[in-house]
């Protein structure tokens, strides 16, 4: 199976398609911020740290947000890549939002997502050609499994403020046996934690911007 | 949320109002409709991933200002009782995303029945069986502890839900060990209780309010059957037991009881 994996949205139009792709142990961090300080136009990805994504609908969700807010119009930063990164936020804060989930020089695992629109189409093996060219790093499935081991909960749990009341733990996974999600159906308690923490982080990013 | 299954539908329950412009892998399916929303079973992000659509259409008698506020306002608000029931604890439906100048809030799909439909079915078979009241009442007992307690948990976080009926109440079935087996599951009220549509909740720590969430939910019950308002003491039992200032929401609800939902007009 490919590396990079090409999804289409539910409720987002056939012709918008996301691309994701994993990294571990990335070496070349620095160059990669910089192609986005500078605006280099080959480089339009959201590149996150893989620390602070919880799993694949997380990803997902950030991506969906996105296009969604691209096709309406209604863009809040500079283009829907940056955008991505934005929708992971659980505030307005813009800069905060990249300092915290977009790439920084420290950053060692990243996770990808290219959006293609009618007005800029690729295909995947282009796309996956030009990671492969400037991205120094081992490139991983991108599957909940690598990705919950890439994840730093705590800081997840402090950026999305689930910390004061034990934020998931504390129903001893008694809530809500969402069955038929495609997921794994048995769960132990670590992984109903997760998937816990899973919702409330998506929860906490579908209110942000949410004032009135 | 009563099972809908889409052959059983009559064809103008796929009518789609155009919520999306562009479609999912199935088309959303109408599971009911209330006054003012209405809820669909949809997807999100991927076709394996059931959520709960609920669209508040625009009302085309309101002032269109007034329309889009009114709209934004309750979606939003229902949003952020649910994160925080969620957060706190409490057992409700995720939020997945929202979109308020559209007017849709996608929540978490739940699974089960309603405990109105649970109960009656419940009810029904005992009487088939020839079961007598109060024989063995166990089961129904429990189901009524499981709801005083989650009640009870949603009032002490400051949440009231201004609509609980025992429609608004899910049975949500326990984790599916080998999802098929037994058929006929011999406990008919077992499962989660699922605290639902929060379209006419808010953030209240008032005593009254509380009081009326609880008679709003006897009466419910009463509704349902005799021997389940009886029982409605469970309920209350429970809920005394999940946070510090329920006996005084008890005391109050001696004085709606005389009254009504309704605070008297009256001096």
């Amino acid at each position: 199976m490919a590396l990079l994996q090409t999804v289409h949205l539910e409720h987002l139009p056939q012709s918008h398609a996301i691309h994701v792709a994993l990294y571990q142990d990335i070496k070349n961090a620095t160059f990669l911020q910089q192609q986005l300080l500078a605006g280099n136009t080959d480089f339009e990805y959201a590149l996150i740290d893989a620390g602070v994504i919880v799993s694949k609908r997380h990803a997902f969700a950030a991506a969906y947000r996105a296009v969604n807010d691209l096709l309406e119009s209604r863009l809040r930063s500079r283009n829907v890549h940056s955008e991505i990164v934005f929708s992971l936020s659980p505030n307005n804060n813009a800069s905060e939002s990249f300092r915290r989930f977009g790439i920084t020089p420290s950053t060692t695992n990243l996770l990808i997502i290219k959006v293609t629109t009618p007005s800029s189409a690729l295909t995947a093996s282009e796309i996956q050609s030009h990671l492969t060219s400037s991205i120094e790093g081992e490139q991983v499935p991108f599957e909940d499994s690598i990705l919950q081991q890439l994840t730093d909960v705590p800081r997840v749990k402090k950026i999305y403020k689930l910390n004061s009341n034990g934020g998931g733990g504390k129903k001893n996974g008694q809530l809500n046996g969402t069955g038929g999600d495609g997921l794994s159906i048995s769960r132990n308690g670590e992984e109903s934690e997760r998937k816990e923490l899973e919702l409330l982080v998506l929860g906490a990013m579908a209110l942000r911007g949410v004032t009135n | 949320m009563e099972a809908v299954h889409p052959s059983s539908a009559a064809p103008e329950t796929r009518v789609f109002s155009p919520i999306f412009k562009y479609p999912s892998a199935a088309a959303p399916l109408l599971i009911t409709q209330g006054a003012e929303a209405l809820l669909y079973r949809s997807t999100y992000l991927l076709p394996s991933i059931p959520c709960a659509l609920k669209y508040r259409p625009s009302k085309p008698y309101r002032h269109p200002i007034l329309d889009v506020r009114l709209t934004k306002h309750r979606i939003l608000s229902e949003a952020r009782v649910l994160v925080k029931c969620r957060r706190e604890g409490v057992p409700v439906p995720a939020v997945y995303a929202l979109d308020e100048a559209a007017g849709w809030l996608m929540i978490e799909w739940i699974e089960g029945e309603v405990v109105k439909i649970r109960l009656n079915e419940w009810l029904k078979s005992r009487k088939e069986g020839n079961v007598a009241d109060g024989v063995d009442a166990g089961e129904l007992l429990d189901l009524m502890t499981r709801v005083g307690s989650a009640v009870g948990r949603m009032h002490a976080i400051g949440v009231v839900h201004g609509d609980l009926t025992t429609s608004n109440l899910m049975l949500c079935p326990r984790s599916t060990e080998g999802v098929d087996g037994d058929a006929e599951a011999p406990k008919m009220l077992d499962g989660d209780i699922v605290l639902i549509d929060f379209g006419l909740a808010s953030q209240s720590q008032a005593d009254e309010d509380r009081a009326v969430d609880l008679y709003v939910l006897e009466r419910a019950f009463g509704s349902t059957h005799p021997r389940a308002e009886s029982l409605f003491g469970g309920v209350l039992k429970a809920y005394e037991k999940s946070f510090k200032g329920a006996g005084v929401v008890l005391k109050k609800l001696e004085e709606v009881r005389m009254r009504g939902r309704k605070r008297s007009m009256l001096g």
